[in-house]
């Protein structure tokens, strides 16, 4: 009786083994654990998400699997997870930039490669790949470069800040910061959106400027939300705005809403901050390239001259409301 | 032997908005004495030990506690300087146990050492012959019991003074014995006890002297032995009182074809009453007797739906009808007056006007509100039968005296005009006059034809006013007593035979 | 006078830091209160305050219901707005030609959509006596995606001229719609307080649950009522704010607002613990933190010290309306009134004496 239950065991384990393998051999997948943030947490990462779903597909030969949270130690649950799965690459867009060191070393002891996508994180560059990250400076410096290209006399700014110390707020106050400092431009208000980057607490900025009476050309917010707040600001004090009127308005992230509202001349310019680092990466995993250190995307800056249908579609975010419907 | 004076109070004067509270009294506590403080409700005796401890200021006077001038910021500084005391509204926390009722925020060091305060709970519970465990939950323990155990937590081994503000109003025969017992061992100790009630054989009890107060005045300080019990009435009401014995009693209006206004049939609730009928009729006076736990009130609770209703059949003047909430109970007719005067009956924040429209106001409906110079009317009319000392209609009420609020409890029941009224303890807290005053209403409405239920400590009350009286012993109805046979002995024998006449029909 | 001020002596505080704030504003510019005609409206810092606190207002006062019967907070009141908000606009996209009927049912819909959520909070605090803050917890942590999932996992946009007048101005009325939509909102609560017995039986509730129950009140379904009602607060106040925003943004839309709308419960001299309620003061509390909000920006106190700032002056106010403070003043006051009795002693004895005397009488 034992050992006729022995030889069934065999059996078994002998038969599972061999489909297992036969598995693992048809499919001839490339395996990727991706390990991100929920499409609910922004529009950003809503795009972010859809594009990882779209260039990670079975169809281009990727077996992935995904984690989006919110919750840093779930993260790095996964990630362990996808590294006992034995993936061949894993992305991670990390809910907290700290943390990772020893899953970073465990994954790359298993002689996986770690791809860090749109969030740094604060570790050893050996403990990982690569990173393909967004420059927020960079996006700063564009759009200040864009403000002093725009020909006034003088400018006098209003600088509404996204969540006060994130990698986002810093980056792009720095190069308005850097020019104020340099008697580029004058900085006649300086506010923020607060935690939730909120369009209300930008309108508040704007009106408390007007109600100063400060007088001002340029209004810098650190989104587009935030710089819709700040037009309505306008808007209800009979300020214009926008392409031939007073006060120039730049706003970030390429929501399609925004680019609308530039195209149709209500704003007059957008900054990019890319979501889509997919495309990027599946580039470097199908050719063998693989970069190492600290990648920045190329990120563009749209004005009322430069842009378009087409790019408003393709580098887009967010829903559309079609074209010439201003977004008030 | 000259007694040592521990606590002197000269000319203290207290006023809340729109009363003198008190007004230039002294009072002088003697070491090893025990005091009765006496006055009608309102007089101004809590207000006065309130005062002592430190929970109200005083606005002007002097309080030396041997021989040294003391001004209480808070009551835990009276208790630190030796003095207890037992409010008259239990301040406990329902949701702690017993043992952490009696001793937290008393030790002064942070870390509590759990068993042995429970050990120590459990000595001072068997010492004072507290039914309750240490670890149970207050709100699990009766009133009387939650009485007691306040009285446990003030009493400290070595404290000066006590300060019982109506201790007893809950307690039992047996009980208000054994604190007494606690009393005299105290009092042989040298310390200084003042006692407030208003049974004043208590008072003749136990009390070697007397301070009466009328109106936040002083009448006087008197020995306890030089004065009668006409006199001390005399003095606290400013007048002579009308003989209760003259109360005529009142017999239900029956004949063979009248239909009872309320009869239950296998009455059950979730407070765990052995189920039991019960039979009012029109005009009729009737009481449950017993002894403290031996569920009169739960009783009462039972026939009103106040607790969750287990089982039964209710027929209202011959119709079946549905009594599963208070509200069902309200709409046919019936009235509660709670036991619980501060868990269950006033709500502490609002207006006396509002206190007393309430229940006549749900039963007028949600969308239907008195406007305020109805409710005002309403109000004036009550607070001038049952002469409630208040302000104004909108003092809130619980800044009332304990003896007013409970009076703006009862308009409240009589404003709606029940025909059946259930009365548990109404009388509690109430001053001597006021006591008849309630009395004489009860027979007042009854003649009107009210039904009326009323529930008592005090036997003697019950069998003033009632023409029946329903026994009780251990939850069970054990006995009922009519006629000649309405005398405290024959209920207390059938208490203790545990039914001599059953009539468990 | 005295009796008035006695009336309205829990609308102390609130008035008072209001006070303060005005004329700190004053000092600041003495054309504070200066208002002009923009584009047919009216237009100055208090247009700002009032427009910019509609939908707090709103929510301060299903905040102040719910506070007083059930003894505790729903913080998931900007979640419930965002979801009802998102429903309303998901129902004017789908209406190819948007007119004032689509607006009507939209937010009728999402009235029904705010009804629901309060109900579910309220049957958890109610039936299930789950502690407010935790019951509502639930709909504040997974909301959002709701919100998201409804919105069709984007932002979408409230571009029509109907919206764009209820987030602005109606044109040839001269005050921003949102301020017109909060004073028709207090007015009807106001005529719900005048036609119902709601403020007796929530005080009463709040106050003493086993009274309530014996004197005929169901506590349950009074404390059910309060979240239902808040459930519409949540409805107009979604409405305003998305139009207003003109897009909906199931992220960031009125995130923290239950922050704000606990302490304008709080500042208004409401207790948080239940009980008796002023919605006028929680109203005022309201526009307080609105123009407390805008104060700091007028002061141009820098973005990063900004919320400490916010925090140090709402810490002050806490601790000044803290019972132990109020109990200390009153004491103070005590005394003060004693000493001040001392001075008129004979006058006010004469007067109590004579009081009693007639009261025996009677
Ligand atoms: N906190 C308070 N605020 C306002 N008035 C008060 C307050 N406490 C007591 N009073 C008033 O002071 C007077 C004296 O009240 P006190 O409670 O001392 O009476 P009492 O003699 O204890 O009466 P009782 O026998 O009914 O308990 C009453 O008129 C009462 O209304
Ligand atoms: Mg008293």
């Amino acid at each position: 009786m034992k050992k006729a239950l022995g030889v069934l065991m065999i059996l078994v384990i002998l038969g599972s083994g061999v489909l297992f393998a036969a598995g693992q051999k048809e499919s001839g997948l490339i395996k990727v654990g991706i390990v991100n943030l929920p499409p609910e947490e922004s529009g950003y990462r809503q795009a972010n998400v859809e594009d990882m779903n779209n260039v990670f597909s079975v169809a281009n030969g990727y077996d992935a699997k995904q984690t989006n949270t919110l919750d840093n130690s779930e993260q790095i649950a996964a990630a362990k997870g996808y590294i006992r799965d034995g993936v061949d690459y894993l992305l991670i867009s990390a809910a907290n930039a700290s943390g990772w060191d020893d899953t970073l070393k465990s994954a790359k002891d298993a002689g996986i490669q770690v791809i860090l996508f749109d969030r740094a994180i604060d570790t050893n560059e050996s403990n990982y790949q690569a990173a393909i990250l967004s420059d927020m400076a960079y996006e700063g410096e564009k759009a200040v470069e864009w403000v002093l290209s725009l020909g006034l006399d003088k400018i006098n700014l209003i600088l509404i800040r996204g969540q006060m110390g994130s990698a986002a707020e810093i980056g792009r106050s720095a190069a308005v910061l850097d020019a104020a400092k340099a008697g580029k431009l004058n900085i006649v208000a300086d506010g923020t959106g607060g935690d939730s980057w909120s369009l209300e607490e930008a309108r508040k900025v704007v009106e408390a400027a007007i109600a100063a009476g400060k007088d001002f050309n340029v209004i810098y917010a650190q989104n587009d939300g935030m710089a819709q707040g700040a037009v309505q600001a306008l808007q209800a004090a009979g300020i214009s705005h926008g392409k031939g009127g007073k006060v120039k308005i730049i706003g970030f992230d390429f929501n399609r809403f925004a680019l609308r509202n530039v195209q149709a001349g209500y704003w007059d310019a957008d900054m990019q901050c890319n979501p889509r680092q997919a495309a990027e990466i599946s580039k470097w995993i199908k050719s063998g390239k693989m970069p190492s250190g600290v990648v920045y995307q190329e990120e563009l800056l749209l004005t009322t001259e430069t842009i378009s249908d087409e790019l408003i579609a393709k580098w887009g975010i967010n829903a559309d409301p079609g074209k010439g419907v201003i977004t008030r | 032997m000259l007694s040592e004076t521990i606590l002197e109070m000269k000319d203290i004067s207290k006023s809340f908005p729109g009363v003198k509270a008190l007004d230039s009294v002294d009072f002088k506590l003697r070491k090893g004495e025990i005091h009765a403080l006496m006055g009608e409700n309102g007089a101004g005796k809590s207000t006065l030990i309130k005062v002592i401890t430190g929970v109200y200021g005083k606005d002007a006077g002097l309080i030396t506690l041997q021989g040294e001038s003391i001004h209480f910021k808070a009551p835990e500084e009276a208790q630190n300087k030796g003095i207890g005391t037992v409010y008259q509204e239990i301040m406990l926390c329902p949701n702690l146990t017993v043992a952490e009722n009696m001793f937290i925020g008393r030790s002064h060091s942070l870390v509590v050492n759990w068993k042995q305060m429970n050990e120590k709970a459990a000595q001072l519970l068997d010492s004072l012959g507290i039914p309750a465990s240490p670890v149970q939950e207050l709100t699990s323990c009766s009133l009387a019991v939650q009485q007691m155990i306040a009285i446990a937590r003030a009493v400290d081994m070595d404290c000066k003074i006590l300060i019982l503000d109506e201790p007893t109003s809950s307690l039992d025969e047996d009980e208000v014995h054994k604190l007494f017992k606690l009393m005299r061992e105290l009092k042989a100790r040298g310390v200084g006890i003042i006692f407030i009630t208003h049974f004043l054989e208590q008072v003749f009890e136990i009390s070697d002297r007397i301070t009466v107060l009328r109106n936040g005045k002083l009448v006087g300080e008197y020995e306890t032995t030089s004065l009668s019990q006409i006199e001390l009435i005399s003095k606290m009401l400013g007048n002579v009182l009308e003989d209760i014995t003259k109360i005529q009693k009142h017999e239900p209006i029956v004949s063979d074809t009248s239909i009872p206004v309320f009869e239950g049939i296998g009455l059950s609730s979730a407070a765990g009453v052995r189920p039991f009928n019960f039979v009012i009729q029109r005009g009729e006076v009737n009481g449950f007797a017993g002894l403290l736990g031996s569920g009169r009130s739960e009783s009462a609770r039972a026939i009103f739906a106040a607790d969750k209703v287990t089982g039964g059949e209710v027929r209202m003047k011959g119709k079946s009808v549905k009594i599963k909430t208070p509200l069902h109970a309200i709409k046919q007719g019936i009235g509660y007056l709670p036991e619980d005067r501060k868990g269950d009956g006033i709500i502490d924040d609002l207006s006396v006007r509002d206190n007393i429209i309430l229940t006549l106001q749900v039963m007028k409906g949600f969308f239907k509100p008195f406007s305020l110079k109805q409710a005002e009317t309403f109000a004036e009319e009550y607070i001038k039968k049952l002469n409630i000392k208040t302000p104004t209609p909108d003092t809130p009420i619980k800044s009332l005296s304990g003896g007013n609020q409970q009076k703006v409890i009862l308009a409240r029941w009589l404003l709606t005009n029940p025909e059946f009224l259930i009365l548990d303890e109404p009388t509690r807290g109430i001053d001597v006059g006021t006591k008849v005053e309630i009395q004489k209403l009860v027979i007042k409405l009854a003649n009107n034809g009210m039904s009326l239920t009323f529930i008592s400590s005090e036997i003697d009350e019950m069998i003033r006013t009632c023409s029946r009286l329903i026994v009780m012993k251990d939850r069970e109805i054990v006995g009922e007593l009519k006629g000649t046979e309405l005398t405290e002995t024959e209920v207390m024998n059938v208490i203790a035979q545990g039914g001599k006449n059953p009539c468990l029909n | 006078m005295p009796k008035l001020i006695k009336h309205f002596s829990h609308l102390v505080l609130p008035v008072s830091v209001m006070t303060l704030l005005i004329i700190i504003n004053l000092i600041k510019g003495a054309d504070y209160f200066r208002i002009t005609m923009v584009n047919g409206a009216f237009y100055g810092n208090i247009p700002n305050i009032l427009f910019g606190a509609s939908e707090l207002v709103i929510l301060s006062i299903g905040m102040t219901l719910v506070t007083a019967a059930s003894r505790g907070q729903d913080i998931s009141i900007g979640v419930s707005a965002t979801i009802t908000s998102a429903v309303f606009v998901q129902y004017v996209l789908q209406a190819g030609e948007v007119t004032l009927l689509t607006i009507v049912v939209g937010f009728l819909l999402s009235c029904v959509i705010g009804l629901l959520l309060g109900a579910f909070n309220g049957t958890l605090v109610s039936v299930f006596k789950v502690q407010p803050m935790v019951a509502s917890l639930i709909l504040f942590t997974g909301g959002r995606s709701i919100a998201f999932m409804i919105d069709g996992k984007l932002s979408p946009i409230l571009a029509n001229d109907i919206s764009n007048q209820i987030g602005t101005v109606i044109p040839g009325v001269p005050i921003q719609t949102p301020i017109i939509l909060t004073v028709v909102f207090i007015a009807l609560v106001a005529v719900l307080f005048k036609t119902t017995n709601l403020r007796l039986y929530v005080e009463t509730v709040g106050i003493n649950p086993n009274a309530a129950r014996l004197n005929g009140i169901n506590p349950k379904k009074i404390i059910f009522l309060t979240f239902l009602i808040m459930g519409i607060c949540t409805a107009v106040a979604g409405f305003i704010a998305v139009n207003k925003a003109g897009r909906h943004d199931s992220v960031n839309l009125l995130k923290l607002i239950m922050m704000d709308a606990i302490l304008a419960v709080a500042i208004g001299g409401n207790s948080l613990i239940g009980g008796k309620f002023s919605i006028t003061g929680a109203i005022i509390g309201a526009y307080t933190i609105e123009m407390l909000n805008r104060t700091l920006l007028r002061l141009e106190i820098e973005p990063a010290t900004i919320k400490v700032f916010k925090a140090v002056f709402i810490i002050i106010l806490m601790v000044l309306s803290s019972p132990v403070v109020r109990v200390f003043m009153k004491k103070a006051l005590d005394r003060f009134r004693s000493w001040r009795l001392s001075i008129s002693q004979p006058k006010e004895n004469a007067l109590s004496t004579t009081n009693i005397a007639e009261k025996k009488e009677e």
